[in-house]
C-alpha cells in the first residue's frame, strides 16, 4: 500500500525510536500534522515559539542521549529555529529539525513564507537536506538520524516541501546507509595511545581537562578509573561538569573565565594537560598565547578537526572517549603525585570556591547552594546564560552525569525554560530546576504556557537582580561602571506565573530561601520562585577577557558555604 | 610559519548545493582561497575539486580536516608536497592591429599557445600550462593591451607511479 510523504516521515520517526516531537504547525507542515493522529506513539509538544521547540529538543537530547526532534513550518517557523539549531551545533547535541517548505513548483519564486532554510543553516548544521522527491524521504530520515547521533553529534535539518508531504510512494525503510563521505573514527590509534600513556606515566604535574565528550560518550566509569588509577586531578569545562564527581578529592571544579582559582592555577602550572572531549573554547583557555605555558598536551577527541585548532597538541588521539579511555586504562601506571596534589590542596585552601562575601542582601550563591543541599545534588540543573549560569555552575556540586544542562558555545539567553521542558520530558522521574536570569527568562517566557498545557513540572528559580547582570558586571569592571542600557524594568514574575496557572512566590530575604525551595519541591507541578537578589552581585573569580588564566581576581569573601 | 600556496584535491559528491557548502566553509573559517575548479571525475557521481589555498601548515591542516567533515566530501588530499602535474587554462583577448598581429602570433607560438579567434581589432589566445607560464604570457601581451581575460584556476593530479 502506498503511503504519503507525511506518513513516510512518521513511519521513519517511529523506526528511529522517536517518542517526542517539539513544534508548532503552520501551512507548510499541515499534511504532517494531519497525519500525527495515526501515530499515537509520537507525542507532540506544542510550544509557543519555534526557538523553544529547538531548545526543548536539545535539552531532551542531552539527557536521553538520543536525537531530539523539532518541527516548524516554512519561512518564519524555520528561521525561528535557527538560534536553537546553532546552539545544538556549538554544543554537539544531536538534533533532527524538520521544516516544511513551500511546494516544489514555487521554490525560488519568493512564495509566501518561503525561506531558503537549507542555505541559511549550512554553517550551523552537521548536515541538511532539501527533499524534492518523496522516494528519497525515508532514506533521508535514516541518514539524518545516523549523522545527528554518531561521531561528534550535531543538528541535521530536513526541509520537506508541502507537495512532497502529500505525494505517495511505497514505504521501504532502508537498512543500509550510503554515505561515502561520512566516516566516524571510534577507536584511538594504538600508537597514539601508547604515546599518550608514556606522557601520562612520566608526568609530574598532570591535569585532566574534562569536557562534554565524556558525557556524550557516557564514559563516566572509564573516566573515573582513569583519573583514580594515575591520581590525575580533574578540571572541567562548563559542559564537562558532571562527568566526574564534583565532591571527589581529585576534582577541582570548573576552569576558565569564571573557574575556581585552584583549577586555573593547576592548569597554568601543569606539565601535562590531558584534554578529553573538549575543544579549548576561549572562555575555558583565556589568552591562548599564555595558556598552560609549561604543559605538553594530549588531546582526545572524536573530531579530528578539533585537534590543533586552538592549542598545539603534542599527542592527538582521535577516537571515541570511552574506547580511548578503556585502552588507556590498560597501559597507564598507578601513580600518586603526592607533591603535586598537595600543592593543589594548598591552592584550594588559598582560593576557596564555595565562599561568598558577608551581606545582609540575598546572594545568589547562597540560593544555588541551598538548592544543592535541598536536592542533595540529585537534580537536573538547567541554566540560562550569564551570571545565573555561572552561579549555577559554581555553587551546585555536580556529582552525577547529565546533572547540568547549559549552553556553553552559543550562549543564547532564554535557553533555560524550553531546555528545562525538554529535560523534564526526557527524565520525568527527576527533579528539574530551571535557573534563570530576569533578562533571559523574558526571552522565552511564553513557554510557561506550554508547561501548563503539557503538565511539565519544572521548578523555576529566577535570579532577579533587575539587570542584564553579566553585561552589567562587565560594564562595572571594564567600562568604568557606566551601566548603559542594562537596567531592566521587570514585570511581576509571580503574577505572570499565576496568569499561566503556575504558583509562585517572591523571596527577598535569606531566611525565606529554604522554605521557598521546599515549597517548590513539595508542589507536584511547575513552580516559580522570584528571588530578588542583591542587584550588583558579581560572579568571581573572573579572568578579564583576553588575559591569561593566571590573572583571575576576586575581592575577599569571608563566609564559607556548606561548612 | 610562512604562508605558502597549497594545492588541495578533493573528491566530492555531485549533488545540489555541495559547492555552496564548500565555499560557505571557506568563508566562515576565513580560509584564503586563490582558485577553485570543479569538474566531473573518473567516478560516477563524484566530482574532483582542485583548490589553491594560501596559508601556513597549521591552517592548511584545518582546511583539510574541516573539508573532510562535510558529509558530501569523500576525500581530501593536500598534494603540494607530492610530485604533481598542474595546469591552468586562460583565454586572453588582446588588442591587435595589422601592425602588431604578427608579433603577437610569434609570442603565442613561443608559448605553444593557440589563436582561437581573430577579429579586426583583436586576437583571442588560448594558453594552457602552469600558472607561471600563463602569467608570463599575460605579461608579454600586456604591452599590446588586454581586453578580457578568463582563467580557469588550477587543476592538478599527482603523477603516475614510476614517472
Amino acid at each position: 500500500m502506498k503511503k504519503t510523504g507525511a506518513q513516510i516521515l512518521c513511519e521513519s520517526l517511529v523506526k528511529e525510536g522517536v517518542e517526542v516531537i517539539f513544534g508548532i504547525l503552520g501551512g507548510a507542515v499541515l499534511p504532517i500534522y494531519d497525519t500525527f493522529p495515526q501515530y499515537p506513539r509520537l507525542r507532540h509538544i506544542l510550544v509557543r515559539h519555534e526557538q523553544g521547540a529547538a531548545h526543548a529538543a536539545d535539552g531532551y537530547a542531552r539527557v536521553t542521549h538520543k536525537a531530539g526532534v523539532c518541527i516548524a513550518t516554512s519561512g518564519p517557523g524555520a528561521t525561528n529555529l535557527v538560534t536553537g539549531i546553532a546552539n545544538a551545533y556549538m554544543d554537539s547535541a544531536p538534533l533532527v529539525a524538520i521544516t516544511g517548505q513551500v511546494a516544489t513548483p514555487v521554490i525560488g519564486k519568493d512564495a509566501f513564507q518561503e525561506t531558503d532554510i537549507t542555505g541559511i543553516t549550512i554553517p550551523i548544521v552537521k548536515h541538511n537536506y532539501l527533499v524534492t522527491d518523496v522516494a528519497e524521504l525515508a532514506k533521508t530520515v535514516k541518514e539524518a538520524f545516523h549523522i545527528a547521533q554518531t561521531g561528534r553529534p550535531g543538528p541535521v535539518l530536513i526541509d520537506i516541501p508541502r507537495d512532497v508531504q502529500q505525494q505517495q510512494t511505497d514505504f521501504v525503510y532502508p537498512d543500509k546507509l550510503d554515505l561515502p563521505g561520512y566516516k566516524v573514527v571510534s577507536r584511538g590509534h594504538p600508537a597514539q595511545i601508547k604515546k599518550a600513556a608514556k606522557l601520562i606515566n612520566e608526568a609530574e604535574q598532570p591535569v585532566i581537562i574534562a569536557g562534554r565528550g565524556i558525557i556524550i560518550s557516557q564514559a563516566y566509569d572509564e573516566f573515573k578509573e582513569f583519573a583514580e588509577k594515575a591520581q590525575l586531578p580533574v578540571v572541567h569545562t562548563l559542559l564537562g561538569l558532571g562527568s566526574f564527581p564534583g565532591n571527589h578529592i581529585l576534582d577541582l571544579g570548573m576552569m576558565g573565565m569564571h573557574g575556581t582559582g585552584y583549577a586555573n592555577m593547576a592548569v597554568q602550572n601543569a606539565d601535562l594537560l590531558i584534554a578529553i572531549g573538549m575543544r579549548f573554547d576561549d572562555r575555558a583557555t583565556g589568552n591562548t598565547g599564555e595558556f598552560a605555558p609549561c604543559a605538553r598536551v594530549i588531546h582526545v577527541d572524536i573530531d579530528p578537526a578539533e585537534i590543533g585548532k586552538n592549542i598545539p597538541t603534542e599527542v592527538p588521539v582521535v577516537g571515541d572517549v570511552k574506547s580511548v579511555l578503556t585502552a588507556l586504562n590498560e597501559v597507564i601506571e598507578r601513580r600518586e603525585h603526592v607533591d603535586w596534589l598537595s600543592q593543589i590542596e594548598q591552592w584550594r585552601y588559598e582560593y576557596p570556591s564555595l565562599e561568598i562575601r558577608q551581606s545582609d542582601e540575598l546572594l545568589p550563591q547562597y540560593i544555588i547552594h541551598r538548592i544543592y543541599e535541598a536536592t542533595r545534588g540529585d537534580a537536573l540543573m538547567v541554566t540560562g546564560v550569564g551570571q545565573n549560569q555561572m552561579w549555577a555552575a559554581r555553587y551546585f556540586v555536580y556529582t552525577q552525569p547529565d546533572s547540568i544542562i547549559s549552553s556553553g558555545g552559543l550562549g543564547p539567553m532564554g535557553f533555560e525554560l524550553p531546555a528545562a521542558m525538554g529535560v523534564k520530558i526526557g527524565c520525568p522521574e527527576k527533579v528539574v530546576w530551571c535557573v534563570a536570569g530576569d533578562g533571559g527568562f523574558q526571552m522565552t517566557i511564553q513557554e510557561l504556557a506550554t508547561m501548563t498545557q503539557e503538565n511539565i513540572a519544572v521548578k523555576i528559580a529566577i535570579m532577579n537582580n533587575g539587570y542584564l547582570g553579566m553585561v552589567r558586571q562587565w560594564q562595572e569592571l571594564f567600562y568604568g561602571r557606566r551601566y548603559v542600557d542594562t537596567k531592566l524594568w521587570n514585570p511581576d514574575f509571580v503574577k505572570i506565573a499565576e496568569a499561566y496557572d503556575i504558583p509562585g512566590i517572591r523571596v527577598k530575604r535569606r531566611e525565606e530561601v529554604i522554605p521557598a525551595i521546599q515549597k517548590a519541591m513539595d508542589y507536584p507541578g511547575a513552580f516559580l520562585i522570584d528571588f530578588l537578589i542583591e542587584p550588583e552581585e558579581n560572579i568571581y573569580p573572573i579572568v578579564p577577557p583576553g588575559e591569561s588564566l593566571a590573572r583571575f581576581f576576586e575581592p575577599s569573601k569571608p563566609e564559607v558555604l556548606g561548612g | 610559519m610562512a604562508d605558502t600556496k597549497h594545492t588541495l584535491v578533493a573528491l566530492v559528491e555531485d549533488k545540489p548545493g555541495v559547492l555552496n557548502r564548500i565555499t560557505s566553509l571557506f568563508r566562515r573559517r576565513a580560509f584564503n582561497i586563490q582558485s577553485l575548479a570543479v569538474g566531473s571525475s573518473e567516478h560516477q557521481g563524484l566530482s574532483r575539486m582542485t583548490t589553491v589555498v594560501v596559508g601556513d601548515s597549521a591552517q592548511l591542516e584545518q582546511v583539510r580536516k574541516q573539508l573532510e567533515k562535510l558529509v558530501n566530501v569523500v576525500k581530501v588530499s593536500d598534494i603540494t608536497e607530492e610530485n604533481m602535474v598542474t595546469r591552468e587554462l586562460a583565454l586572453i583577448k588582446v588588442k591587435a592591429s595589422a601592425s602588431t598581429r604578427s608579433e603577437i602570433m610569434q609570442i603565442v607560438d613561443i608559448f605553444r599557445a593557440n589563436i582561437v579567434d581573430v577579429a579586426p581589432g583583436s586576437l583571442t589566445v588560448e594558453v594552457t600550462g602552469d600558472e607561471d607560464k600563463v602569467n608570463s604570457l599575460l605579461g608579454l601581451l600586456q604591452d599590446f593591451g588586454i581586453r578580457e581575460v578568463a582563467r580557469t584556476g588550477r587543476v592538478a593530479l599527482t603523477r603516475g607511479k614510476g614517472s
